[in-house]
């Protein structure tokens, strides 16, 4: 069973009807026993980087996901979910993240040429850095849907994925059983569901 | 390299697709459900639905049906049509719409695009407008393009981004229903007026007016089209296809 964390921010029908389109079993919980006891964690997002740690802190799932994740269950944060795996975010000030994977979100404003249009928004290529088990059923090139309009920095050795964009924005991170997407694998189409399906079947590190 | 959008557009009254939808192997033209499952496997890169219904019950059929396409199509989903507070934006968000448009709406209440970008975030608001040149002026048109509302369309669009408009849909009252092409014109005032994705709407007859809209104009990030993709004269494929052989980047 797959548990999606349920902490107040965004519309998560879409990824439960996409989990329920590949035959997997999915619950929208905040329920700490649920979670807990789940195979895989999914953790979504959208909105404000500071708005989502808070709730996230407050409901108190924020050290569930923390130590789950640490006891080896594999654990997929979409989207803002992606970005609050990290270290810190720049997004209006200075805000801690989950510090999961090594590395901070910041500003695209400034990075990519003045001429392209921020937010992110639309169907753009998957350039492949790395292996992953979560690409077994996808190919280099494939689009995803993208909305964003901070991205994670200084992340190199996480970096499974990239898409071009004015410059080379992190698409995909992996570092042990802690992955994110960038994108909305629940938006991407056959591509998304085939990125679900495949963490779906992920393994739980030792 | 983000990749050109190309959007069909699905008009629902009574829970219905209203103008016969044309495809071979569909045994029910006219369910939304169905025909969003055929778009989204065959191409499509975003679906648009309206809810053309005036009534009560035609409102919640149309929002049952939409529950019912957001579980089978795993694409962005924008709703629009009877879009007038943010209890509709909440109604439609529910069901798992991914933006909501709002035309007339935004008229009736000028703060409607500000309240709804605070509470769903910029990227959910999708303004979209109707404009008819009127004395070689671009003007806002409402009720379905039936009513001249006077104001000029580049500062109604210009202040609409300004309150949290994220997308701008641009529809020709000209060119729609011609068959001509896009309006290019209001097209390249509205790209260089607005930093946000512009949509083109109304005109396209042929899958070479798309390969014109976008090398004419670069900034326009994607193409809505109803019935050159309903009645089957071009498939969302070869469209596709002619765009990329032209070097315009698209998804396939």
């Amino acid at each position: 069973m797959i548990a999606i964390i349920d902490y107040g921010v965004g519309n998560l029908f879409s990824l439960k009807s996409s989990l329920a389109a590949i035959g997997a079993e999915a619950v929208v919980t905040r329920d700490e026993t649920l979670i807990r006891s789940a195979d895989k964690i999914i953790l979504p997002g959208v909105g404000a980087f500071e708005d989502a740690m808070n709730k996230l802190r407050d409901s108190g799932l924020a050290e569930v996901v923390k130590e789950e994740a640490a006891d080896g269950k594999p654990l997929l944060g979409i989207c803002l979910g992606m970005q609050m795996l990290f270290d810190r975010s720049f997004e209006y000030g200075e805000h801690e993240g989950l510090g999961l994977i090594k590395g901070q979100v910041v500003p695209m404003e400034g990075v990519i040429p003045r001429s392209l249009k921020i937010p992110h928004i639309g169907w753009n290529a998957l350039h492949f850095k790395k292996s992953c088990p979560l690409f077994k059923y996808i190919s280099d090139g494939d689009c995803v849907y993208f909305v964003h309009s901070y991205y994670a920095s200084d992340c190199d050795d996480a970096v499974i994925a990239t898409a071009e964009y004015g410059a080379e924005l992190t698409a995909a991170v992996a570092s042990g059983n802690v992955f994110g997407c960038q994108f909305h694998p629940e938006k991407s189409g056959g591509v998304g569901l085939s990125i679900l399906r495949a963490f779906c079947e992920s393994e739980a590190a030792e | 390299m983000i990749t050109k959008r190309i959007i069909p557009c699905l008009d629902v009254k009574d829970g219905r697709v209203v103008k016969g939808v044309n495809f071979m192997g569909l045994s029910d033209v006219s369910s939304p459900v169905e025909l969003a499952k055929y778009y989204s496997d065959n191409g499509a890169d975003e679906l648009v639905f309206y809810d053309i219904t005036a009534s009560a019950e035609g409102r919640r059929l149309f929002t049952d049906i939409l529950c019912r396409v957001a579980s089978t199509i795993f694409i962005p989903l924008t709703v629009g049509g009877g879009i007038n507070s943010v209890d509709d934006f909440d109604r439609v968000l529910k069901c798992g719409a991914d933006k909501v448009s709002v035309n007339s709406g935004a008229i009736k209440n000028p703060g409607l695009v500000s309240q709804a970008a605070k509470l769903y975030g910029d990227q959910c608001v999708v303004l979209s407008v109707d404009v008819k040149r009127v004395d070689g002026v671009f003007r806002v048109f409402a009720k379905g393009g039936r009513e001249n509302t006077g104001m000029e369309a580049i500062e109604w669009i210009r202040r609409c981004t300004d309150n949290g408009a994220g997308e701008i849909v641009v529809n020709s009252i000209d060119t729609d229903g011609v068959k001509k092409g896009f309006d290019l014109e209001v097209l390249d005032a509205v790209c260089n007026a607005v930093s946000v994705p512009v949509i083109a709407s109304g005109g396209a007859g042929c899958a070479e007016d798309f390969v014109k809209l976008f090398k004419t104009l670069p900034k326009v990030d994607a193409g809505l089209a109803a019935s050159i993709l309903h009645y089957g004269e071009v498939s969302i494929a070869e469209l596709k296809t002619l765009l990329k052989n032209e070097s315009i980047p698209v998804r396939i």
